[in-house]
C-alpha cells in the first residue's frame, strides 16, 4: 500500500477518532514510551486480571502513524493473555522490520497488519512500533511499569 | 538570475531527479568543484600531512595549510594559528567547553546562552555548569525571535564567565545581535562563543568585527564535505588552554611520564587530520565567493518572501519568527493544524519534496514557542521560484491526505 493510501484508508480513522485514547482509572501497569528523535510520546495503561489484559488505553501525542498504531494495538490485545500479547508484539515488530512476511503469522495481527508497508518506510518504523515496544516492555518488566 | 541558474548546473544531485531539496539548513549540497577538489587531493597529493619528509606528504601539508589560510581569510583575516580544524560545529563547541569552560568557570559563576541554541551549543554548557557547579542562564527572545537589550543586560552580570550564542538560529532564522551582546559581555569580563553554523553559508562574517572570542562552524552547511569543521579562537585564549584530544601530531616532545605540546594550531589537532575535506572546504569557500554573498542573499530573500506569502494564504499554517522574510536567512519554520510534522514530511516526500520535521535539535526552544515539533523549509541560492511553487502546491494537498476536508 502506498503512503497516501495507507493514511487515507487506515491511519487517519484511528488517529482522528481513536477508540482507546484517554486516562484509565486505577490502571495496573503504566509505562511511558518516547521516540526521543521525533517526539512521539505515549503513556500506555493496562488493566490486568490474573494473566489476562482486560483493558488497554493510552494518552500522549505524536505523528498519526504512532497514534494509530497504538490504538490498533489496544484493539488487538484486550482480552489476550500476557504471553499472547508479547508474542503478537514480536510478530508486529518482525513484520515492520521486514523479517516476518508469511501471511499466516501476519494475519494474527488482524487490522494492525495493515501497517505492513511501513516496512518500506524506514523513517517511520520507530513510529509504528512505539506502542508495541512499550507494551512488551511493561509486560516483561512490570517493575518498570508500576505507578 | 540567469547567473544563478548557471551555478545550479554545478550540482549533479539537483539535476538527478525531480526532488525539491528544502533542507539546506541541515546540510547544503556540494557542487562538482568541491567534489573534484577532494578527489584531486587524493589522486595527486595523498600522504599523511605534517609528518612525512617526502614530496607527497609535503604536498598534502601544503594543501592542508593552504586550506587553513583560506579559512582564516574567509572569516575576516585572522591568524592561521587561530584556525583549528575539527569535524564540525559540535566538536568545535565541545573543544571550547572542555578546554576553556572546564578550567575557567568556577562554582557560582554563570554561563549565559539563549533558549534558541542548537543542542550542540547547549549541552556542552550544561555539562560545564553541572560539573563546576555554575549556573546556566538563558536569554529569551520575543515573538519575532529578537533578544532585547534589556534581556541581555539584565542577565549578563559580573559573574558571567561565558556567553555562548548562535549567530543565526537554526529554527527561527533570526540573526542575533551578536556584536552588541559581545560588547556588553566583554565589559562584564565574559568570553563570547559564537555558533556560526547557520550564518557562514549566508553572509560575510568578520569574527573580530562581531566580537567573537571563539567562532565555530561546519563545512557541510556551506557546500564543503561532511566531517570538516572549524574553530576560530583568539590566540591568547588558545595558548592558555589545555589540549582537547591528545595523541599523535599534537606534541613537541614526549617522555615516558610527560609531554610538551605542539604550537598552535596543531596543539588542538590530535591524530591524522582530515586534509582531503579541508581542501574541499577551501574549494567551497572559493565557490561561495564566486557566487557572492550579495547574490546569495538576494535570491534567498526572493525565495523566502514567495514562500512566506504562499504560506500566509493557507489559514491552517502558523509560521514562527519574524514577519519579515529578509530576517529568516532562508529558514521558515511552521506548523500545520492537526497534522504532525512527521506525517507532513512523509507525505511531501511522496511527492519528492524534502523538508525537515521534528525538534531541530532545539527541544527547549520548541517548549518555549509551545510546539512539540515543527516543520522547516530552508532554501539556498540554488533553489528556484518554481521549486517554491511546487512545494506550496504539494503542501496545500497534505491536509486532505491526512483526513481533513476533501
Amino acid at each position: 500500500m502506498e503512503l497516501k493510501q495507507l493514511y487515507r484508508e487506515i491511519v487517519n480513522e484511528h488517529n482522528m477518532h481513536p477508540v482507546h485514547k484517554g486516562k484509565m482509572e486505577s490502571a495496573d501497569l503504566v509505562l511511558r514510551g518516547v521516540n526521543p528523535s521525533c517526539g512521539d510520546d505515549i503513556t500506555l495503561q493496562l488493566k490486568i486480571d490474573g494473566d489476562v489484559i482486560t483493558d488497554a488505553m493510552y494518552e500522549g501525542s505524536g505523528c498519526a502513524i504512532s497514534q494509530a498504531s497504538v490504538d490498533m494495538m489496544a484493539d488487538q490485545i484486550i482480552g489476550k493473555k500476557k504471553d499472547e500479547a508479547i508474542k503478537l508484539a514480536g510478530t508486529f515488530m518482525g513484520m515492520i522490520k521486514g523479517e516476518i512476511t508469511d501471511e499466516e503469522s501476519i494475519e494474527a495481527l488482524d487490522e494492525a497488519a495493515a501497517l505492513q508497508d511501513v516496512a518500506h518506510m524506514p523513517a517511520r518504523v520507530k513510529c509504528a512500533v512505539l506502542g508495541w515496544h512499550t507494551m512488551q516492555e511493561m509486560l516483561e518488566h512490570p517493575e518498570k511499569a508500576n505507578e | 538570475m540567469s547567473n544563478l541558474a548557471e551555478f545550479r548546473e554545478d550540482f549533479d544531485i539537483l539535476k538527478s531527479g525531480d526532488y525539491v531539496y528544502f533542507d539546506n539548513a541541515a546540510t547544503a549540497q556540494r557542487p562538482n568543484q568541491v567534489l573534484d577538489a577532494v578527489t584531486n587531493f587524493y589522486k595527486t597529493a595523498n600522504a599523511n600531512p605534517l609528518r612525512g619528509l617526502y614530496d607527497w606528504s609535503m604536498a598534502a601539508t601544503e594543501a592542508y595549510e593552504d586550506a587553513r589560510k583560506k579559512v582564516a581569510g574567509f572569516i575576516g583575516g585572522v591568524g592561521t594559528e587561530e584556525i583549528i580544524f575539527t569535524r564540525n560545529t559540535t566538536e568545535s563547541l565541545n573543544l571550547v567547553a572542555y578546554s576553556y569552560g572546564m578550567d575557567n568557570v568556577g562554582e557560582g559563576d554563570e554561563i549565559v546562552i539563549t533558549v534558541m541554541e542548537h543542542h550542540s551549543n547547549m549541552l556542552p554548557w550544561q555539562m560545564v555548569a553541572k560539573k563546576n557547579h555554575a549556573k546556566l542562564v538563558y536569554l529569551e527572545p520575543d515573538e519575532e525571535g529578537v533578544i532585547s537589550k534589556e534581556e541581555y543586560e539584565s542577565k549578563i552580570t559580573d559573574r558571567t564567565r561565558i556567553v555562548a550564542l548562535g549567530h543565526v538560529s537554526n529554527v527561527m532564522g533570526v540573526t542575533n545581535p551578536v556584536k552588541e551582546i559581545a560588547e556588553y559581555a566583554h565589559k562584564k569580563g565574559a568570553v563570547v562563543v559564537v555558533d556560526g553554523a547557520q550564518s557562514t553559508p549566508h553572509m560575510k562574517v568578520d569574527v573580530k568585527e562581531l566580537g567573537a572570542d571563539f567562532f565555530a562552524f561546519s563545512g557541510h552547511k556551506m557546500m564543503a564535505p561532511m566531517g570538516i569543521g572549524v574553530l576560530y579562537g583568539r590566540k591568547e585564549l588558545l595558548e592558555n588552554m589545555q589540549p582537547f584530544l591528545t595523541g599523535g601530531e599534537m606534541i613537541e616532545y614526549v617522555t615516558r611520564e610527560d609531554a610538551t605540546y605542539a604550537e598552535l594550531p596543531h596543539k588542538f589537532e590530535a591524530g591524522t587530520v582530515n586534509a582531503g575535506d579541508a581542501v574541499g572546504l577551501a574549494a567551497a569557500i572559493d565557490y561561495l565567493e564566486k557566487v557572492g554573498f550579495d547574490a546569495i542573499k538576494e535570491q534567498e530573500e526572493k525565495l523566502t518572501k514567495r514562500l512566506m506569502e504562499g504560506l500566509a494564504k493557507l489559514p491552517y499554517i502558523k509560521v514562527y519568527g519574524s514577519k519579515d522574510p529578509s530576517k529568516h536567512c532562508g529558514i521558515v519554520t511552521f506548523t500545520m493544524d492537526g497534522v504532525h510534522p512527521h506525517d507532513m514530511s512523509s507525505v511531501l516526500n511522496d511527492d519528492h519534496v524534502c523538508i525537515r520535521a521534528g525538534h531541530h535539535c532545539a527541544q527547549p526552544l520548541m517548549q518555549f514557542i509551545g510546539a512539540g515539533s515543527t516543520s522547516r523549509a530552508s532554501v539556498y541560492f540554488y533553489n528556484t521560484e518554481e521549486e517554491v511553487d511546487r512545494f506550496l502546491e504539494k503542501l496545500s494537498l497534505v491536509r486532505e491526505v491526512m483526513g481533513y476536508g476533501a
